[in-house]
C-alpha cells in the first residue's frame, strides 16, 4: 500500500479496494512510527485528516467525487492552513494559526484531498539542506546522516519514506528540484505565476513558485491539475488558461530536440553524477530525441545576482514581522525600538537574519544601483540566454545538483558554499521558466537528479518528457529501506 | 569589498535586528564572503540592458473598486500577542 503514488491510490479508492479513512489511518500510523528518525513533519493533522477522509468516503458513496478525492497528501509548512499551525519553519511563527487557507490548500480541499500534516522546511525557505529549520534538521531516508536537500526537505523526505504519497512544495532558487534530486523524487517547479502564491508565506516574491514533490511525473500532472490556474487574489498570477496536464503524458518523444548546456558539465560536477546524467541522455536518444550542445554564457552569474535579488525582496517581505499583530513577541521590552529589535532577533534564526541584512545592505542608499539594479540587469542577461537557447532546442537538460546528498553539518561553516548548491537551478527562477527534476540513477546507493528545463508554460511538455523517461526506466521506482 | 563591525551594526539597526559583539564579528566575515560572491556580477557588461524586475513582464491587473473582504476582525485578533477591546496593545511609545 505504501509503495503507491497518487494515481495508484486514486485508482484503488475508485475500485473500492480500500476507503480513504483506511488509507489515511494507515499513513498516520506509519508517520507516528517512522518520523521520529526523519523529522519530516512539523505538525500532524490527525483529527482534521480523518474528518476529511470520512467526508471524502461519504461523497464517493453518493457518487460526487473528484479523481483525487480521499487521497492523502502533505503540505509544506509555508502554505497557510485555516485552524492548523503554519510555522514556515520559524520560531517567529511557532504560534501562528492562519485564519484562512492558501489558494493551493483550498484547491486541494475542494477536490476532497486529505491533509495528513505540514512538512518541515528551512526557515522561511532559506536554505538548501533543511538545516535552518527552528524544528531541527530533516534526515534523508536514503541515509539518515545526510541532508534531504532544501528548502522543501520535509516534503521530500516524507514522500521518499512513504510517509505521504506526495506533497506540495515551493521553489525560489531550487527548493523543489534539489530535494527531489537528493531524495529520488520527481519535483516540478512550474512557470512563475502558474500557481497562486496567495496564502503562501513570501520569501522572494518575484521568484517564489509553488509546485510538487511526487513519486512520478503522472502524479505531478494530477497535482498540477488541482493547483494551477489564475487567482484574482494574487496579482502576479497569470491569466492564461490551464490544460489537463495528464493529456500529453503518452505522446512519443520522436523528434524532440534537447539542448545540453556546456556550463552545466564543468569541473564542479561529480564524475559519477555526470556519467548517470550522460546515460539518461542516451536513453532519451533511444526514445527518438536528438542532443545538441548549447551555451548559457551568463549562467555563472546567476548565483551572484540571485543573492542580491532574493535577500532584497526577503528583507522587504520580512519587515512585516514586528511582533504587533501576530507571531512571536519578546518579553518585557524597554521601549519600542527594543521591542522590534528583540522580537526580530529572537524570532528569526541566523540564516534568515543574515539574508535580511544582505538585502537591507543591497537596497540601502549608495548601494542600490551597484547591487540591486546591476542584479536586475544580470537577470535580463540570463533570461536572454534562455530565449536564445530555446530558438534552437525544445528543452534543456543537465544535472539538478553537482553531487548527491551531503552530510548533515558538513556545509554549515561558510554560507557561500551552501549558496553554490543551487548553481544549476537558480537561473531557472530568475528567468521564471519551468523546470523538473527526475530520478536518473544512483551513485553509491544515493539518487541522482536530471533537470529538464522548458519554455514558459510548457509544463505539459515537461511532464510528457519525464513520463516517457519513466516508462522506459525504473529509477523513479527505487526506494530507500525504511 | 570589506565591511567593518560598525557597518554591520548599522545595517542591523536599519533592519531592526539586535546583534551581539560576537555575532558582529561572525557577520562581518560571512558578509565579506557573500559580497565576494555578489561582486562577480561586476565582471559583466550590462550598460545597454534594461533591468528585469519580473520574469513575466505583464502590467499589474486592475479590478473594480468594490469591497471584497469580509470583516474578520475577531479571527485576526485571536492570533495577536496582546489585544484588548479590539485594539492591539504595544509598549508605551509616547511619554
Amino acid at each position: 500500500m505504501f509503495k503507491s503514488g497518487l494515481a495508484d491510490i486514486a485508482r484503488s479508492l475508485a475500485a473500492g479496494e480500500f476507503s480513504s479513512e483506511e488509507i489515511t489511518t494507515a499513513y498516520l500510523a506509519r508517520i507516528k512510527e517512522k518520523d521520529k528518525e526523519l523529522n519530516s513533519y512539523i505538525t500532524l493533522c490527525e483529527e482534521h485528516a480523518l474528518a476529511q477522509a470520512k467526508a471524502a468516503d461519504n461523497n464517493r458513496a453518493k457518487g460526487e467525487t473528484h479523481l483525487l478525492a480521499g487521497v492523502p497528501l502533505a503540505h509544506k509548512d509555508i502554505f497557510c492552513t485555516s485552524g492548523v499551525k503554519t510555522s514556515c519553519g520559524s520560531r517567529m511563527l511557532d504560534n501562528f494559526i492562519a485564519p484562512y487557507n492558501a489558494t493551493v490548500v483550498e484547491n486541494f480541499n475542494q477536490a476532497g484531498v486529505v491533509t495528513l500534516g505540514k512538512t518541515n522546511m528551512d526557515e522561511f525557505a532559506m536554505g538548501s539542506s533543511n538545516e535552518t529549520s527552528y524544528y531541527g534538521a530533516v534526515h534523508n531516508p536514503w541515509d539518515k546522516e545526510l541532508v534531504p536537500g532544501g528548502s522543501s526537505g520535509g516534503s521530500a523526505a516524507a514522500v521518499a519514506a512513504h510517509l505521504s504519497p506526495a506533497a506540495t512544495a515551493t521553489d525560489t532558487g531550487g527548493s523543489i528540484r534539489q530535494p527531489a534530486a537528493f531524495c529520488g523524487l520527481t519535483g516540478l517547479k512550474p512557470t512563475y505565476g502558474r500557481v497562486s502564491r496567495w496564502g503562501m508565506i513570501a520569501f522572494a516574491s518575484s521568484l517564489d513558485q509553488a509546485g510538487t514533490l511526487t513519486r512520478s511525473a503522472e502524479d505531478a500532472a494530477l497535482m498540477l491539475n488541482v493547483m494551477a490556474g489564475h487567482d484574482p487574489k494574487d496579482s502576479t498570477s497569470i491569466d492564461i488558461a490551464t490544460e489537463d496536464y495528464t493529456a500529453n503524458l503518452n505522446k512519443p518523444l520522436e523528434g524532440l530536440k534537447i539542448g545540453i548546456p556546456i556550463q552545466h558539465f564543468t569541473e564542479g560536477l561529480n564524475a559519477e553524477v555526470e556519467q548517470n546524467i550522460r546515460n539518461a541522455l542516451s536513453e532519451f536518444e533511444k526514445l527518438g530525441a536528438t542532443l545538441k550542445e548549447i551555451s548559457l554564457p551568463n549562467s555563472h552569474l546567476s548565483v551572484s545576482a540571485y543573492y542580491v535579488i532574493a535577500p532584497a525582496e526577503a528583507s522587504a517581505n520580512l519587515s512585516r514581522y514586528d511582533g504587533v499583530r501576530y507571531g512571536y513577541r519578546c518579553e518585557d521590552p524597554k521601549d519600542l525600538e527594543d521591542f522590534y529589535k528583540r522580537t526580530r532577533s529572537e524570532g528569526f534564526g541566523t540564516e534568515v537574519k543574515r539574508r535580511i541584512m544582505v538585502g537591507t545592505y543591497a537596497l540601502s542608499a549608495g548601494y542600490y544601483d551597484a547591487y540591486y539594479i546591476k542584479a536586475q540587469k544580470i537577470r535580463r542577461l540570463i533570461k536572454n540566454d534562455f530565449d536564445a537557447a530555446f530558438a534552437d532546442v525544445d528543452v534543456i537538460m543537465g544535472p539538478t545538483s553537482p553531487h548527491t546528498a551531503f552530510k548533515i553539518g558538513s556545509q554549515s561553516d561558510d554560507p557561500v558554499t551552501m549558496y553554490l548548491e543551487d548553481i544549476y537551478t537558480i537561473a531557472v527562477n530568475l528567468a521564471g521558466i519551468p523546470g523538473i527534476s527526475i530520478p536518473a540513477g544512483l551513485v553509491n546507493k544515493l539518487p541522482v537528479g536530471l533537470q529538464i528545463i522548458g519554455k514558459n508554460f510548457s509544463e505539459s511538455h515537461l511532464l510528457n518528457i519525464a513520463h516517457q523517461f519513466q516508462q522506459a526506466t525504473d529509477w523513479h521506482t527505487q526506494t530507500p529501506e525504511i | 569589498m570589506s565591511i567593518s563591525a560598525d557597518d554591520i551594526a548599522y545595517i542591523a539597526h536599519l533592519a531592526r535586528l539586535q546583534i551581539s559583539e560576537a555575532e558582529k564579528e561572525e557577520a562581518a566575515i560571512s558578509f565579506k564572503n557573500i559580497l565576494g560572491l555578489i561582486d562577480q556580477m561586476q565582471s559583466a557588461d550590462t550598460d545597454q540592458l534594461e533591468p528585469l524586475s519580473h520574469a513575466i513582464e505583464t502590467s499589474q491587473p486592475l479590478r473594480e473598486d468594490l469591497v471584497t473582504e469580509k470583516n474578520q476582525r475577531d479571527d485576526l485578533q485571536m492570533i495577536a500577542p496582546k489585544c484588548e477591546q479590539g485594539l492591539y496593545l504595544v509598549p508605551k511609545v509616547i511619554e
